[in-house]
């Protein structure tokens, strides 16, 4: 509009705003060969870093220097619309003609909406599995059970000399390496020690417990062989082998379920059942 | 220009120049609060385009896959597609890392300023008539971004994500009768199920987002809709925002703003590694990471879970297991109190009017105790999450920090709620400007019943009768007409944002905006404020002469105050204008 000439602060702040318009394009640029280089993350993070933050220099300053901020005022009219208009919008509605007033349609037209509404739940039955029992049932299932034989992770089957002194083993049910709550522990302890017998029985010290926290499942991988405790890494439950597996600190309430084993005649340990109780964390149930 | 055209053409089949014209001059109050919401608007777009980069390298399946590339450590070796493309995208792609960090940067920042932009809504009273719908709206958008985080954060199927789902997973189960329906519904099977990721994967890309955009959407349009709110002051009254235009002040702004958050973002990306899940491994059932600590906007319920004793109890044989309270219950409870605040307070005050002026947060002293206590309650539970790590850094028994933790969390919020309470309670009776302003007797006195506020009428608006000198100027500008207002003192003046058509209509939006102020026709525009240093010296001088003048009169009322004791009745709340000095309530409702 007007062609006044400029005053020497625009000018020195056109200045700015180019000069940061200009570090913002190297950076653009520095960027484009960064990534032609294989320049690597830092790098391409700090060229777009340098171009954004050029951008948003120069339009601060533009937005501070050359144009004003406030000084303006609208006018709001408040929302409540004064009663002749709120009248005839419900005229509209209550005319003879209007759908809105034949009750009766109404309500079949609500009935078919509704039955489609109930109809179009059906298809959700699909996100279930379709063979498998009620959710709780295949919880506490696992695919432990008689003569399941016990393998380390790398599926080797475990003889009673496998599982040393100073360590817990991974153990998991042949064949089913990677089911989730099928993992166990095998620990060796002195027998003279226990305060409680553990749940599953054991072999001459050998005990075998699931492996998830009854708090909220994660594997206890943490092993306090002095104390013979193991601890939950997630939020800190610490269970006393000793005194079968009892939770003795923090939010896991119940004792970890015990695995019964025995040799099996070809010299490998073996189940004899299933857990003691549903392994990982508590579900609506009864035991 | 070839826009023009263009332009023209637009406006001959949708005439766009009325809308344009209006929404162009939209006022944005010029408060830096009112940008925490772009900044979470910022963000999400932010998520969107690297998010959309992440989708074509990303391969959500449980499949196995043997990952070869030049992470060495894993190569050769067969893990889950999730896993090895995530493994791929870090790097074997170039600029994957790059992206997939700032999106995860993005994230955190996403629901950090979406939860600040809350905080500054809950404390000026923003949710208040007519804003409840964009409160609810907003809360959802609170929700769905935890949700989006969480299922973004678990889909690289590594060993630290696969436990925090395991962990999740663990929490719905705990919901009485239907919680293992609703897990073997999510997840189709067992956890951890083949069908999880994709299904993850579906989530976060496009239900989520797209709810998101809508609501996003519906936010925005409620917002121009209503227009903005704004902080008492001079020259704002109920029927009217002061600010600058959208076209082209705040245009450039926001603008430079969205860059800045992109240029952060970037940065934090290229230079903070944040999640590297070659480190941790593939998810496997049986293995654990230590320490593990969730980001930063789950870890309150990570906090809550561990603190909460180990109760568990039975209804008719069935077991309720413990994380059911930390984990749904305060989970459910947080949200319901989120969602409900609005209407609570409407119930409690009885205050039913619209409002389009802000709360300062002190003269709401139950408010700001209540939230000063809310949030110090998350904050100690978020610190709560790193209790082994503090242990250790500590060197103090972990249980023993675990017992002091659970009696802080229920302690700190009281007594920083209690504490907020009394400051915001003696800031207001002292008028005192600031903090540091305080004295001990304000404080004391703050601790005592005092007259009980009106509500909804703490900043009142004094009626025009008693703002002597105020008015509006109409002009004709060639074909169109303007008007601006001027206050008493003749320092402040604000320009109606858009030029009208008529005499009536400037007349009519000048009476909207400023009811009862007399208006005169004055024959042109006023004159062009001198330029350059001039114009700089004369604003300092002004801004000298006004925070001046102001002192003097506040000193002059504590000296005129020092004699009678305690707060005066008849007093309005102290309001940071000019207009604070007129010792007369409008209509004030007892
Ligand atoms: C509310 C918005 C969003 C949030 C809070 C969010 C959050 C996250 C987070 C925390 C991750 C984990 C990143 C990591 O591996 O470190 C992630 C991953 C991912 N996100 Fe998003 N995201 C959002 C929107 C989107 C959108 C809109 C898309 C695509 C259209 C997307 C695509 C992806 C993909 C493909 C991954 C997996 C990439 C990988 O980590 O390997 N996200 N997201
Ligand atoms: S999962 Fe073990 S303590 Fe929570």
């Amino acid at each position: 509009m007007s062609r006044r000439t400029p005053s020497k602060a625009e000018r020195v702040a056109s200045r700015r705003i180019a000069g940061a318009f200009l570090v913002s394009a190297a950076g653009a640029v520095g960027f484009a060969v960064t990534y032609g280089l294989n320049g690597g993350t830092q790098w391409e993070g700090v060229c777009l870093a340098v171009a954004f933050a050029g951008l948003a220099v120069g339009l601060a300053v533009w937005s501070r220097r050359l144009v004003p901020t406030g000084g303006y005022v609208e006018e709001h009219e408040g929302f409540t619309p004064p009663p002749a208009e709120q009248a005839m919008t419900a005229a509209v509605f209550r005319a003879p003609e209007s759908p809105t007033r034949r009750w009766g349609l109404l309500g079949a037209l609500g009935f078919a909406l509704t039955a489609l509404g109930v109809a179009a739940l059906f298809p959700l039955r699909s996100l279930l599995p379709w063979d498998r029992q009620r959710p709780a049932r295949s919880l506490k299932n696992t695919p432990w059970g008689p003569g399941v034989r016990l393998v380390d992770d790398q599926g080797r089957p475990l003889r009673p000399d496998g599982v040393p002194a100073d360590t817990m083993v991974a153990v998991f049910p042949e064949g089913s390496i990677d089911v989730g709550d099928a993992p166990a522990f095998a620990v060796r302890l002195n027998p003279e020690r226990f305060i409680r017998q553990p749940a599953g029985g054991h072999l001459g010290g050998l005990v075998v417990w699931s492996l998830l926290c009854t708090h909220a499942g994660c594997p206890v991988r943490l092993y306090l062989k002095g104390a013979a405790r193991v601890l939950c890494p997630c939020h800190q439950s610490s269970f006393d082998l000793l005194a079968g597996a009892r939770p003795i600190a923090g939010p896991a309430a119940r004792p970890l379920p015990g695995l019964p084993i025995e040799v099996g005649p070809d010299g490998f340990l073996r189940a004899t059942g299933d857990f003691t109780a549903p392994p990982g964390a508590g579900f609506w149930s009864r035991r | 220009m070839i826009m023009r055209p263009l332009a023209r053409a637009l406006d001959d089949r949708l005439r766009l120049s009325p809308i344009t014209r209006r929404a162009l001059a939209k006022i944005f109050p010029d408060h830096w609060s009112f940008m925490l919401g772009e900044i979470a608007l910022y963000s999400f777009i932010t998520l969107i385009l690297t998010g959309v980069y992440l989708t074509l390298f990303f391969d959500a399946s449980s499949a196995d896959r043997v990952y070869h590339g030049s992470y060495a450590p894993l190569d050769g070796t067969t893990t889950s597609a999730a896993y090895a493309s995530t493994v791929r995208l870090s790097w074997d792609v170039r600029a994957g890392l790059l992206i997939r960090q700032t999106h995860h940067w993005a994230a955190l920042a996403f629901v950090a300023a979406i939860v600040l932009h809350l905080s500054r809504i809950f404390f000026t009273g923003a949710f208040r008539k007519p804003r409840e719908i964009n409160w609810l709206i907003g809360v959802t958008m609170l929700a769905l971004a935890l949700a989006n985080g969480f299922t973004g954060y678990s889909m690289p199927d590594d060993l630290l994500s696969g436990l925090g789902l395991r962990i999740l997973t663990s929490v719905v189960e705990s919901i009485p009768v239907i919680g293992t329906w609703l897990v073997t519904l999510a997840l189709g099977g067992e956890f951890p199920s083949d069908d999880m990721i994709p299904r993850m994967f579906i989530t976060h890309v496009l239900l989520v987002p797209a709810v998101l955009v809508a609501l996003v959407s519906l936010h925005l349009g409620i917002l121009v809709r209503q227009k903005h709110s704004q902080f008492p002051g001079p020259g704002r009254t109920e029927h009217n925002v002061v600010g600058s235009r959208l076209w082209p002040g705040y245009t450039l702004r926001t603008l430079a703003l969205f860059a800045w958050v992109l240029a952060v973002l970037f940065a934090l990306g290229g230079l903070v590694q944040i999640n590297p899940v070659w480190l941790y491994g593939p998810f496997a059932p049986a293995e654990s990471t230590s320490p593990a600590q969730p980001d930063w906007y789950i870890a309150w319920g990570d906090g809550a879970l561990r603190l909460f004793p180990a109760w568990e109890f039975r209804i008719a044989g069935y077991l309720v297991p413990a994380p059911f309270f930390p984990g749904v219950v305060l989970g459910g409870l947080s949200f319901a109190a989120l969602y409900l605040w609005p209407f609570i307070e409407r119930w409690r005050t009885g205050d039913h009017q619209p409002h389009q002026l802000l709360d300062r947060p002190r003269n709401h002293p139950v408010r700001l105790g209540i939230g000063v206590g809310a949030l110090t309650f998350y904050v100690a539970l978020v610190v709560a999450a790193g209790d082994d790590i503090l242990a250790r850094l500590l060197r103090v028994p972990l249980y023993d920090l675990l017992a002091l933790f659970r009696v802080l969390v229920l302690v700190l919020p009281i007594l920083a709620g209690i504490l907020a309470f009394l400051i915001a309670r003696a800031l207001r009776r002292s008028e005192a400007a600031s903090l540091g302003g305080l004295t001990r007797a304000d404080l004391r006195q703050a601790t005592r019943p005092g007259p009980r506020h009106p509500v909804g009428e703490d900043e009142p608006e004094a009626p025009t009768l008693h703002r002597p000198g105020e008015r509006i100027e109409l002009w004709p500008e060639g074909e169109l007409w303007r008007w601006r207002y001027r206050n008493e003192a003749g320092q402040l003046t604000l320009t109606n944002n858009r030029a009208v058509t008529s005499e009536e209509e400037a007349v009519e939006t000048a009476g909207l905006a400023y009811p009862g102020v007399d208006r005169i026709v004055v024959p042109g525009p006023p004159p062009p404020p001198p330029p350059g240093r001039m114009r700089t010296a004369l604003r300092r001088w002004s801004r000298a002469a006004a925070a001046a003048s102001l002192l003097v009169s506040l000193l002059l009322e504590r000296r005129r105050r020092g004699g009678d004791q305690g707060p005066q009745p008849s007093d309005p709340a102290e309001s940071g204008s000019p207009t604070a000095d007129e010792h007369v309530r409008p209509g004030g409702r007892p």
